[in-house]
């Protein structure tokens, strides 16, 4: 795990991560609510983290945020002519405030 | 998990409302640097935000194509019916330079927000309060700075700002006179790339040791805001971890490649 997250310092895309606040406004156009404050897990190693505290990739065609523990995949999300799909296979929850 | 408390709905506030694309009309603009320009939003349909947040800019062009660009609200919550943005000019991007050379008072922007429940500082959250910031970074760190004072709070806040050269300094004059109220608010400078003659602050980029002496006088209860260019993000945000900063007290919010 540790080396992963080394991994990810020394790419140097990392320079172009930002935190899960950026997309924000675009997961509170997809749930109706702003979910950066609310808690997700990641699938992979458990950790409970606040959507805003996850890492986010967006310059390239999709969106892919990352666990701020382990830097696996937690969410994708792709906005394509037709739609836009949302990926969270890395997720085991998301918890939307009501 | 204090971090998770301000998800919690019964404190979550303005977080849980919709939140849908609005027009906000130019009213005014400010050159603060030769570089950074604000600009004042009116917002008649606004809900309020907190100090930290943001809010998201579209701009369509006539074939329909679209962009969207994140900036920080640099007003207080106190503010009614308006937000302050304040830009930086990224030469070669595509939102910044369009902003500074061709919107004008009058003008009609479409604007969503705001956006952030983790970013985000009131008078609940307490201090004592760090704040590091570079370049633009520095915009929401400066809501804060303006609802500590306009709310009479009186919490030790110590901002720690990183900028190119003297005149790059963002809000220097009003910094300053925020500084001079005595009401706890100090500001250090360092300046990466050229002092002028006499200058008495840093004068290199932010690293451990600078960090740890901004630090020191406010002790490991501190809570620490740090904004601004990912690669300065990055190191401050590890190096409060290492000078012993519970890493749930450090809350970050990076902009990417750009900037200082
Ligand atoms: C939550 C948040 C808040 C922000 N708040 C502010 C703020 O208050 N004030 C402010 O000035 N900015 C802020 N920013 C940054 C802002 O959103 C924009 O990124 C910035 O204005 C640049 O946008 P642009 O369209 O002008 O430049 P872009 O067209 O996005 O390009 C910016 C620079 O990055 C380079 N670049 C673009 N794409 C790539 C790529 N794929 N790979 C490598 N390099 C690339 C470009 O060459 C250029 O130099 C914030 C960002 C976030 C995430
Ligand atoms: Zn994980």
């Amino acid at each position: 795990m540790d080396e992963r997250i080394a991994e990810m310092r020394d790419d140097p895309a990392v320079d172009l991560t930002v935190d899960g606040n950026a997309i924000g406004g675009m997961l509170a156009t997809m749930f109706g609510v702003d979910v950066t404050g609310s808690p997700g897990q990641c699938a992979h190693c458990h950790t409970v983290s606040v959507v805003g505290t996850m890492r986010v990739y967006m310059r390239g065609p999709g969106v892919v945020v990352r666990c701020p523990a382990c830097a696996q995949v937690v969410m994708r999300i792709v906005k394509t002519p037709t739609g836009t799909y949302l990926d969270v296979s890395g997720a085991s929850f998301v918890r939307i405030a009501r | 998990m204090a971090a998770l408390g301000a998800a919690a709905p019964s404190t979550a506030g303005p977080a849980t409302r919709a939140i849908d694309w609005q027009l906000a009309t130019v009213t005014a603009t400010r050159d603060e640097t030769p570089t950074v320009r604000s600009f004042t939003l009116g917002l008649p349909g606004w809900t309020g935000h907190r100090a930290g947040q943001h809010l998201d800019l579209r701009l369509t062009a006539a074939d329909g194509y679209s962009v969207e660009r994140s900036y920080s609200i640099a007003s207080e919550p106190e503010r009614a019916g308006e937000v302050d943005i304040t830009v930086e000019r990224i030469e070669g991007g595509e939102v910044s330079p369009f902003l500074h050379e061709v919107v004008v008072p009058g003008d009609r922007l479409e604007v969503r927000g705001p956006i952030g429940g983790y970013f985000v500082w009131g008078a609940s959250l307490g201090g004592p309060l760090l704040l590091v910031a570079g370049g633009s970074g520095v915009v929401p760190l400066m809501a804060m700075a303006r609802h500590r004072a306009r709310a009479g709070m009186t919490i030790p806040t110590r901002l720690l700002f990183s900028s190119r050269g003297f005149d790059e300094i963002i809000y220097r004059e009003e910094l300053e006179r925020l500084a001079a109220a005595g009401d706890g608010f100090e500001v250090i400078h360092t300046l990466t790339r050229q002092q002028p003659a006499g200058w008495t602050g840093y004068g290199r980029r932010i690293d451990e040791s600078m960090l740890a002496e901004v630090l020191e006088p406010l002790g490991a209860s501190t809570r620490a805001y740090a904004c601004g260019p990912t690669a300065l993000v990055e190191v401050a945000a590890n190096a409060l971890v290492r000078l012993g900063l519970p890493p749930d007290r450090i809350r970050t919010e990076r902009f990417g490649p750009t900037g200082t």
